[in-house]
């Protein structure tokens, strides 16, 4: 995941960048499966991989390569970056030292065999006012880009 | 050696797939005899679509290789093999190289979960029907970057065309799996599942295939899934990323030799894959038929030497046209080619009676028939319909499948719930 993520910034060819893409996402669909999330494992495959990425591509490939090929492809705030990377990677360790406290003891017993009816149960029933949500967001991003995207309806 | 044997022995007894008895033994067994079963059937498929075909626009199709043509797809694997492989100059080697490898392992790793029979699977998972779902749509992206790798103006436009087809198909796809998905719950329980071993025992133990569930609620789904599904495989009359009279052969036409096998295998099987889909949700998976109208001991046993039968019938067909081959010394070795062939199925047909066998061989049997049949059902379409042209295709999918694949939806889920909303009702 990690040298498919490193791929994706650092390949010239878009193309490229988006399967190195596909390749991470796949890696993390692989993380899901070993914290017994099946179900989270699976939609990942079919939104992200399946979904998004061939929309991606599909955009790509309608840009030219050659104008990519030539503009520069790091910009040079270097500073801003190092302090973000410095922030981020301090907060990871600070929390890989001292944040036994955070985490649960034990691994929680693995519940595969019944992940997704659980998943089903949860979303349906204690957070159903946060699942609606946001389904009427997704809704309303679906009518905006409708609206922007033809002139006349 | 004595501890390796009892491990192989264990899993005979375990009455489990080998994926969930955890047997690493029996699981490459049983990959690899997926694997070689899904190669021979490819090979088949090729041969009977072509005779088919050829017999529905009254041709002869393959006849020169082998009695009727027989050993004509073995003529062309040879050939396919042999050819010189060609990469494009302007070509994107990489990605080139990648993109058969990325739709063929798409198009077989979804056989990991099929269910042939109650533990004739090689794993059942707790999001099957969603791993299938997911994995195959896959191969989008094997077919795109085939496209996109090639350089060339055809392959590029056949490859936007597929990806924005697929996607689309995908939608309403989804739905008619969900609306199945739903029936599974009405147990006493109320959960359903997503696994497709747990799909087909549903159906057993609710006595009745999906396809008749809540008439004709099951049948319009069926029928979405049906059409999403040739479409989802790219195949007659929505073959419009490879259509042959406007980009000469779309995504793969750079490919060559063993890379266009690749395609051709993985077009193939992922056709198998979403027929295998559709008979488990809908058509009950390695159910035999009429399970309710014929039932008990008796019947059992008949509908068990249905195998055995139909592998005599088909010796018998070959024996009954080596006799009709013409009598000339030109065609005495495919004669006797022909003859030799119907004695080795009528030898796998009595093979099936044994007892043992039998029992064991008549889950995957049935499925094979219903598999079968949506093959047929493939090369009838392709003999019958005209393509579409791509607007039509996109409205076909997005203002009537998708719609009424909702429709289909809700409605199932209000009168799967009827029982409770009426007793809210009417008894508050």
């Amino acid at each position: 995941m990690l040298i498919g993520g490193i791929l994706v910034i650092t390949r010239r060819n878009a193309v490229h960048s988006a399967l190195a893409l596909i390749a991470a996402l796949l890696a993390q669909a692989g993380l899901y499966l070993m914290l017994y999330a099946p179900f989270v494992a699976g939609v990942q495959i079919i939104l992200y991989a399946g979904g998004i990425m061939v929309l991606f591509l599909f955009v790509i490939m309608l840009v030219s390569i050659e104008r990519t090929q030539r503009e520069r492809q790091f910009n040079r705030q270097w500073l801003v970056g190092i302090v973000a990377a410095a922030a981020l990677g301090g907060l990871f360790i600070t929390v890989y030292t001292k944040g036994k406290g955070i985490f649960p003891d034990r691994a929680l017993p693995p519940v595969e065999a019944q992940n997704t009816q659980n998943v089903g149960t949860l979303l349906y029933g204690q957070y159903m006012f946060a699942f609606e949500i946001a389904s009427l967001l997704l809704l309303v991003a679906i009518i905006g880009a409708v609206v922007m995207a033809k002139k006349r309806i | 050696m004595h501890q390796l044997i009892q491990y192989i022995q264990s899993y005979l007894s375990s009455d489990q797939t080998p994926g969930a008895a955890g047997n690493i033994f029996w699981a490459i067994v049983y990959i690899l005899l997926v694997f070689a079963g899904l190669s021979v059937a490819v090979i088949a498929m090729n041969w009977l679509e072509r005779k088919i075909l050829a017999h529905m626009q009254v041709r002869l199709g393959p006849m020169r290789v082998g009695p009727h043509g027989l050993l004509q797809p073995i003529a062309d694997a040879l050939k396919l093999l042999l050819k010189e492989d060609i990469i494009p100059a302007e070509a994107d080697v990489l990605v080139f190289w990648v993109a058969p490898f990325i739709v063929t392992l798409a198009a077989f790793t979804v056989f990991v979960v099929v269910p042939f029979g109650p533990t004739h699977a090689i794993t059942d998972m707790n999001i099957g029907v969603l791993f299938m779902l997911g994995v195959s749509s896959l191969s989008v992206l094997g077919i795109v970057t085939a496209g996109w790798a090639s350089n060339s103006h055809y392959p590029l436009i056949g490859a936007l065309r597929s990806s924005a087809q697929m996607v689309s198909y995908e939608v309403a796809m989804g739905l008619a799996v969900v609306s199945a998905i739903l029936m599974t719950s009405l147990n006493a329980e109320g959960t359903g599942t997503l696994s497709m071993i747990g799909i087909v025992e549903a159906q057993q133990a609710q006595g009745e295939w999906f396809i008749f569930k809540f008439f004709p609620l099951g049948l319009i789904a069926f029928f979405i899934f049906a059409v999403a599904m040739v479409a989802e495989t790219n195949r007659a009359p929505f073959d419009l990323p490879e259509a042959e009279s406007e980009l000469t052969a779309g995504f793969h036409t750079e490919y060559s030799g063993f890379r266009w096998s690749l395609f051709f295998l993985a077009e193939y099987s992922a056709m198998i894959a979403v027929s295998s889909i559709a008979i488990t949700l809908w058509l009950g998976g390695w159910l035999r038929p009429f399970p309710n109208w014929l039932s008990g001991a008796t019947w059992d046993k008949l509908f068990s030497f249905f195998p055995g039968l139909s592998f005599l019938f088909l010796a018998g067909m070959c024996f009954f046209n080596a006799a009709r081959m013409p009598k000339h010394s030109f065609f005495r070795i495919q004669t006797i080619g022909l003859a030799a062939f119907g004695a080795l199925l009528g030898l796998i047909g009595l093979a099936l009676f044994i007892p043992a066998v039998r029992v064991r061989i008549q889950d995957i049997y049935w499925f094979s028939v219903k598999v079968a049949a949506f093959m047929y059902l493939y090369i009838w379409y392709r003999g019958t319909f005209p393509r579409y042209r791509f607007d039509q295709l996109m409205k076909v999918g997005w203002k009537i499948l998708l719609p009424v694949g909702l429709g289909v939806l809700i409605l199932t889920a209000t009168v799967g719930l009827w029982p409770v909303i009426r007793q809210t009702i009417w008894h508050p």
